[in-house]
């Protein structure tokens, strides 16, 4: 169980916002966040994995306080290890796909398996800039699920994939999900992205 | 023709440009960071040589570490080290006076790299020093190799400041832009125009290298 409630202020261009987000949600589901742009959705998947601080609240994965305000416990990004989907995927130019790979585990029949799901087999050696749009988005995704984190907050994931490669890999990415015992939060603008598979939905803002 | 002076140069250059390797990354990632009123306090102050006269440098060195009051007595009673005409002296000068040359590149480069590239490395686990060494560093490759060059070629120039610590001791603190300068003094304009000949080649030398490589890795990938 992952039980959030926090708020945090959010300059606007007009004074200041208040995001409030209080949400249980079950160990190994599948939540899809909307909400209008610039409401505060990766601010608040950056305030569960640790990497933007909350002004009040609790984080608590799993019977672990990650975040309490209150008792000033605050968890590095490096103690939670969530997987995270960056929106601008923050790829490493330095590195090629194997080495993203690598450098987030060194279970090398993980690594294949990884490869095979996002169908960058044949493009190990690759850095990211000779990769298409879609090829990147994958990496991110894989790169992310190397750690074979408890809980994935993934921003926007699927935004440059076809429909096709979209289907397939949402597939795939349940199965895995369910295997490593995964919770998701997904940040989607498109309502039928996730339709098969998100149980629940939290509107922000 | 002596190359006493061209060697000592050299020497100066490659010990003041591998300090502050060692010690100015650190300090420019750390300045890359957000910013406080301290970071731009201690930015200003590195930034103090681009702008000051080499003299005024050189002049509040030779007060502060002159061997009779402040620190430099307290270093010279307790640690037997003297800073003022002694080759240490032209390394600490030159370490200020090139600081800026070292720093201001790499913060820029350091800024300029999207913070989501830290943040996706560590929330993988990874600490702030892997960050910086495996995911930061290799891709700021060409602000770094222009920072080396130009911190190098810069001590290789420096005149003023190493005059006024080191003043002109052969074999000990006569680097090469003294010993142009001294020789023009003896009118002896062979030797001068021979060490001006040496520095010129070695300073067009290391720009160009640096101009070729930076222009490779544009046409090419992100190495």
């Amino acid at each position: 169980m992952i039980s959030i409630d926090i708020e945090k202020k959010l300059k606007a261009y007009k004074g200041v916002d208040v995001l409030r987000v209080k949400k249980d949600f079950a160990t190994g589901s599948i939540t899809r966040i909307t909400g209008p742009s610039g409401v505060g959705k990766t601010t608040l998947l950056k305030m569960i994995a640790g990497l933007i601080t909350p002004d009040a609240g609790r984080i608590v994965v799993d019977g672990i306080t990650w975040f309490d305000a209150s008792q000033k416990i605050n968890l590095s990004p490096q103690q939670r290890m969530p997987g995270f989907v960056f929106q601008d995927y923050a790829l490493f130019p330095n590195m090629t796909v194997q080495q993203h790979l690598e450098y987030a585990t060194k279970n090398t029949a993980w690594i294949n398996r990884l490869l095979t799901i996002g169908k960058l087999e044949t493009f190990t050696d690759h850095k990211p800039e000779y990769l298409s749009g879609g090829q990147q988005q994958r990496l991110a995704i894989l790169r992310a699920l190397a750690i074979k984190p408890k809980l994935l907050l993934m921003d926007e994931p699927f935004s440059a994939l076809d429909v096709k490669m979209k289907g397939d890999l949402i597939a795939d990415l349940q199965v895995l999900f369910k295997e490593i015992g995964a919770t998701a939060l997904i940040v989607s603008h498109n309502p039928q992205e996730l339709d098969r598979v998100s149980g629940d939905e939290l509107e922000v803002g | 023709m002596d190359l006493t002076p061209i060697w000592l140069t050299l020497k100066l250059a490659g010990i003041t440009t591998l300090l502050l390797l060692t010690f100015g990354l650190p300090l420019a990632w750390w300045l890359s960071k957000k910013r406080s009123l301290v970071k731009i306090i201690i930015e200003a102050i590195i930034t103090m040589p681009l702008v000051l006269p080499p003299s005024v440098l050189g002049f509040y060195l030779l007060l502060a570490f002159s061997p009779q009051h402040g620190v430099g007595k307290w270093l010279h009673d307790n640690f037997n080290l003297q800073f003022v005409f002694s080759f240490e002296g032209l390394v600490l000068a030159s370490v200020i006076y090139s600081m800026p040359f070292m720093i201001s590149p790499v913060k820029s480069a350091f800024q300029q790299l999207p913070a989501s590239l830290s943040q996706a490395s560590y929330t993988l686990g990874k600490t702030q020093w892997q960050t910086l060494r495996q995911v930061l560093l290799p891709n700021i490759k060409p602000s770094l190799l222009t920072a080396i060059v130009l911190t190098f070629a810069h001590t290789l120039g420096e005149f003023g400041v190493v005059l006024m610590i080191g003043g002109n001791i052969p074999g000990v603190t006569r680097v090469a832009s003294i010993a142009v300068y001294d020789s023009v003094e003896q009118m002896d304009y062979a030797a001068a125009n021979n060490y001006s000949l040496i520095l010129f080649a070695i300073t067009f030398i290391l720009v160009i290298s640096v101009f070729v490589y930076n222009k490779y890795q544009v046409k090419s990938s992100l190495e």
